[in-house]
């Protein structure tokens, strides 16, 4: 027998030659490189899996090294993707990897899917998680979900099995704007992510080689303060086939941030034909944030001090707010909006990272 | 044996409801339970939230009988 670097994997009984040989022909999409991400792309790459692409377009901040394994002091202000996939491809040269440095939309969805044979995501966000849900129903493919909140999180496998079930099954529809803080609010500890990221790893490799028996119709619940696992019985449900989209072009029709947070969202593009017009362009970053821009007509409110500063809007008919990643933007978007329901506010898609890329 | 049930709350549930796993006496289905914790609870009135009786998820108000456990799950989207 040859000794490679799988050996210890393929001689696991259940597994195998035949199981490697399956991981190697396979191709997954991971959606996100955040806490989730890290973990899932270590171990799938460590496994052998023949074709990895990891979607994110995010930058790399210093709040994210506490989980965000792959990551160091030296990466800051780097593509999430990028860095990952620069990582990778020094470690292991028998996988065949792809950075795509953006963020998964209505309009590249598709394409970026199709070409995998399962998705892993890895998001951090409603509308993301819906839209790569609807997204991976419509091209029938084996999506592993996970997700984390404070010291819990949940772990699913759709799309798979005789009577396959979607997040929708679970949750129909989005939960209110600001209904579930984020991480950035709440906190986390890096080592649940890494648990939950493994397990989402494990579920992957399950599903791509026949070995066990994944997660398909049933929801995986961890409390980390108690260290217990709980197992939910899941269901296609009536009700949550008609919030899928029907086709493509319903899907493409959708703004799933706008379901989820309440906030519609511009491009740069789409932005920039509003300047120049009776529409208030704001800078909700805190002094000190890189680059800085100058424009004339540009307002600068600091999100943390944003919500004693709500009457300064009074007399604008449109608002258009923007910060670095697009996060802190669509927030200041929904506080606005929901002191002022009459106003179009809306938020930039990206932030200045996006513009910058 | 008296009619009761063991309810469990994740996430944000567990906060607003102050605990995460309570015995209460039995209010016999689903949705009786559900307008039960809505008023005792009015925090839980504006957050989603999913029921599973014995660890399936119901889709449709369910009979409760003494002894079971009753799951009050909220969605997450971290990551």
């Amino acid at each position: 027998m040859i000794v490679n670097r799988f050996e210890r994997q393929v001689i696991l009984p259940g597994f195998g030659f035949d199981g490697q040989a399956k991981l190697k022909q396979a191709s997954v999409l991971v959606i996100g490189a955040g806490g989730l991400g890290c973990p899932v792309l270590l171990y799938l790459a460590a496994a052998g899996i023949g074709r990895i692409a990891v979607v994110d377009g995010d930058v790399i901040s210093q709040s994210n090294l506490n989980r965000q394994v792959l990551y160091g002091e030296k990466d800051l202000g780097k593509n999430k993707a990028e860095t990952a996939i620069r990582y990778f491809q020094e470690k292991y040269s028998d996988i065949q990897w792809t950075a795509i440095p953006e963020f998964i939309t209505v309009e590249n969805a598709q394409a970026f899917i199709f070409h995998y044979d399962l998705v892993i995501d890895g998001s951090d966000n409603f509308p993301t998680r819906y839209l790569v849900n609807d997204a991976c129903v419509l091209l029938k493919k084996p999506l592993v979900y996970g997700s984390i909140y404070q010291h819990e999180g949940q772990v699913s496998v759709f799309n798979v099995g005789s009577h396959p079930c979607n997040y929708r099954d679970v949750f129909p529809n989005p939960p209110a704007p600001q209904e579930i803080p984020n991480c950035a609010e709440t906190g986390v500890l890096g080592v649940l992510p890494g648990i939950i990221g493994n397990l989402m790893a494990l579920e992957a490799i399950k599903v791509l080689s026949g070995l066990g028996k994944p997660l398909s119709n049933k929801l995986l619940l961890f409390n980390s303060l108690d260290t217990q696992f709980q197992e939910l019985e899941i269901n296609p449900n009536p009700t949550s086939q008609s919030a899928i989209p029907s086709s493509w072009n319903d899907f493409h029709q959708r703004d799933y941030a706008l379901a989820c947070e309440g906030v519609q969202q511009l491009t740069w593009n789409e932005a920039m034909k509003l300047m120049g017009q009776e529409v208030a362009f704001v800078d909700v970053r805190e002094p000190g944030e890189e680059p800085p821009l100058e424009c004339t007509g540009l307002v600068k409110v600091p999100f943390s001090t944003l919500s004693n500063e709500l009457d300064r809007f009074e007399e604008a008919e449109e608002i258009l707010f923007f910060c670095q990643s697009g996060a802190r933007s669509q927030k200041a978007a929904q506080l606005l909006q929901q002191t002022y329901p009459d106003k179009r506010i809306f938020s930039i898609r990206g932030g200045i990272n996006a513009l910058k890329s | 044996m008296p009619d009761r049930i063991r309810l469990k709350a994740f996430g944000m549930l567990a906060e607003k409801i102050g605990a995460d796993s309570l015995e209460i006496e039995n209010p016999g289905s689903s949705e009786v339970l559900r307008l039960q914790l809505l008023q005792q609870f009015p925090a839980l009135q504006s957050l989603t939230f999913r029921m599973a009786v014995d660890r399936k998820l119901i889709q449709a108000e369910t009979d409760i009988s003494a002894g079971q456990e009753i799951a009050l799950l909220p969605p997450f989207s971290g990551g």
